[in-house]
């Protein structure tokens, strides 16, 4: 057993350091409590200047307001409708692109061919392109499949730009994936997809996780492709929330703006809240021999 | 024709050629071990028979059939890896009937099968384990498990003992040796450690550099080795091997060694056959063991012939002292008793066994009869 310390050693260094914490910690949480407290007070309150206090009367008309009812487009739907596009377009987005991924990493570490190094440079350098470059092509391509301004043609757009990361997550993960397994699996008898299937992908948990997290964040808070490619029924939740608080007719319901941001955000939140801590682990995952 | 038939069978990747061409023919039953250092081809030729790799040129057939083409599911082979390649996300019972399962056999066929296999294998209590929560000889046994399992034409074996601690690898080998022995399965086996490949084999193929130095039962490529790769790589430790020159003594041929104190030693052969090299420079090689002291020699050979050598170091290892002495340049290591009274320095009495000695050519490093 280790001596106790002595009476004397109160650590300043270390009281200072948590002193430094706590105070950078709220200097980060303020904007958050910003809007949840100004989410749930009534306009006058507001634009009485009491930005910082708490809600002298607690309400959550603003929410209700912001979810159903508020004037985003044309009609006063509230941001509803744009929540369940943006569901509608993250998921299988998500999805696609994820599996997609996993098959390129797949078939570039355990069946490379010639010039798959090639191959998985290009789809690198996909990932580096900036959207504004794509946007013309790309609006010409969505027309000419008849895409335009809808929520698949939005699908098709990040399935499209998530495939480069998501085949960089897992290529590197099977690149340190053991090779004698795929060759077990050959003379088992398993062909090229059951082995994905059934060996593969039931090994891939981390990495699919940081995949998903990844491309769930992306996809959710694009906003460039969304204002670019949708129309006024398949707007993703951030265009919405631009019209809502662009919207200049009538006074800026700041309350509801708050409400609806964080509606906005909500999502991702919960994603990092539930996933996230496999996030870490799967960055690591396969930079070290298991 | 035998059970397997390697037939001038290459392998290049571009220009580079990593196995030439390669004749080896087995019988069913035959446990026949490819032994040699890294990088001589071994691997290569265990995958080009479970089809892994593809063959450059020649042909591979098992019963008759050539492989050339066949996929490896296809082969009705069986193959346990070095890491022993067990899936992860299946338990024991799931990695044993995956194969089965892939080749459509029925559910209580499978059932009843994993159950024979894990009672032979004594891995029952272990079925619904995940590999991660097995030691590594138990690994080893769900290996080979899974490959028993498929009841295969040939097994093939990737160095399957090099990542066990040492204790267990005697232990496993062993237990390979009379599963080999019960089963009377046909065995093409790779490791680097020749004794494995002495004590499991009835026939050994030495490869180097991509050829097959040597094809042979244990008994012939430990006495008899073909070139002085074969002599230096199989044995522990090694063959000595020292320079002589032929010459003829009453009538008979024998080797003249330079011994460390400037003397010259001639030992006459065992065979007359070197008759015909006389005058010749050669590379004379006798194995440790073949050279003792004058009390521990074989009683049985013809030829014990005693040499009066300097000793320049013992090092006793319990069960033997090895004396060592120079001749002809070279450390020359005898294996002597263990309460043999000989210090460094001293003159002692070295008695070789020339039945054991084989002769080489210096030049060509090939064996002369």
């Amino acid at each position: 057993m280790a001596a106790a310390p002595a009476k004397s050693s109160v650590n300043w260094a270390r009281i200072i350091l948590y002193v430094l914490l706590v105070f950078f910690c709220i200097y980060y949480l303020l904007p958050l409590y910003v809007m949840v407290v100004n989410s749930l007070k009534p306009l006058s309150e507001i634009t009485a200047g009491g930005m910082m206090a708490l809600p002298q009367e607690w309400t959550i008309a603003p929410w209700l307001s912001a979810w159903s009812s508020a004037q985003v487009g044309v009609e006063a739907t509230g941001l509803r409708p744009y929540f369940l596009n943006s569901i509608l377009m993250v998921v299988p987005a998500v999805a696609l692109s994820t599996l997609v991924g996993a098959l390129n990493g797949y078939v570039l570490t355990k069946w490379a061919f010639r010039g798959s190094t090639i191959v998985f440079g290009l789809l690198l350098f996909g990932c580096f392109i900036p959207f504004q470059m794509v946007l013309i092509p790309m609006a010409r391509m969505l027309g000419l499949m008849g895409l335009a301004g809808s929520v698949p043609g939005l699908i098709f757009v990040h399935f499209v730009y998530g495939i480069g990361f998501s085949t960089l997550y897992f290529r590197n993960y099977y690149a340190a994936f053991p090779t004698e397994l795929v060759r077990a699996a050959q003379i088992d008898g398993a062909g090229f997809f059951r082995i994905f299937w059934r060996i593969l992908l039931p090994s891939s948990g981390p990495i699919a996780v940081v995949c998903i997290i990844w491309q769930f964040t992306n996809i959710w808070n694009d906003f460039l492709f969304g204002a670019s490619f949708s129309d006024f029924d398949s707007q993703p939740m951030t265009v919405a929330l631009n019209n809502l608080v662009q919207s200049s007719t009538g006074v800026k319901e700041y309350n509801v703006h708050f409400a609806g941001a964080i509606m906005a955000a909500l999502p991702t939140l919960l994603v990092y809240i539930v996933a996230g801590r496999y996030f870490v682990r799967g960055l690591m995952a396969g930079s070290v021999k298991g | 024709m035998g059970f397997l038939d390697i037939k001038q069978a290459t392998k290049s990747y571009g220009a580079v050629q990593v196995l030439h061409e390669t004749d080896i023919s087995i019988e069913e039953g035959e446990f026949l071990v490819l032994v040699g250092p890294s990088g001589c081809g071994k691997s290569t030729l265990l995958n080009m028979i479970a089809g892994l790799e593809d063959i450059t040129s020649g042909e591979i057939a098992i019963r008759g059939n050539s492989m050339n083409g066949v996929k490896p599911a296809d082969r009705n082979i069986a193959m346990v890896f070095q890491s022993y390649a067990l899936y992860p996300n299946m338990t024991v019972s799931g990695n044993i009937s995956f194969g089965m399962e892939m080749h459509g056999i029925e559910k209580s066929e499978r059932a009843k099968r994993i159950a024979q296999v894990s009672d032979l294998l004594q891995i029952n209590h272990l079925l619904d384990r995940k590999p991660g929560q097995l030691s590594g000889g138990q690994r080893q046994r769900v290996a080979m498990g899974r490959a028993l399992v498929r009841e295969p034409d040939v097994f093939l074996f990737d160095e399957p003992l090099s990542n066990l601690d040492a204790k267990l690898r005697v232990d496993m080998r062993t237990e390979i040796k009379k599963l080999h022995q019960k089963l009377g399965t046909t065995i093409v086996y790779v490791t680097h450690d020749q004794i494995e490949a002495l004590t499991l084999s009835t026939r050994i193929a030495v490869m180097f550099g991509g050829y097959v130095q040597q094809l042979g039962t244990p008994k012939e490529i430990y006495d008899n080795p073909a070139n002085m790769f074969v002599a230096g790589f199989m044995g522990s430790p090694s063959m000595n091997l020292f320079p002589a020159k032929v010459v003829s003594e009453n009538g008979q041929p024998a080797a003249e060694v330079d011994l460390a104190d400037g003397r010259k030693a001639t030992i006459p052969f065992a065979k007359e056959s070197l008759a015909s090299s006389v005058g010749r420079d050669i590379i004379l090689g006798i194995r440790p063991e073949a050279i003792t002291d004058r009390d521990g020699a074989d009683r049985n050979s013809q030829a014990v012939h005693v040499v009066e050598a300097p000793v320049e170091v013992t090092e006793p290892a319990g069960s033997d002292t090895f004396v060592v002495s120079q001749i002809g340049g070279k450390d020359v290591t005898g294996r002597f008793r263990a309460d043999v009274a000989v210090n460094a320095g001293e003159t002692f009495p070295f008695a070789f066994n020339m039945e054991k000695a084989v002769a080489f050519d210096p030049q060509s490093e090939n064996r002369i009869d």
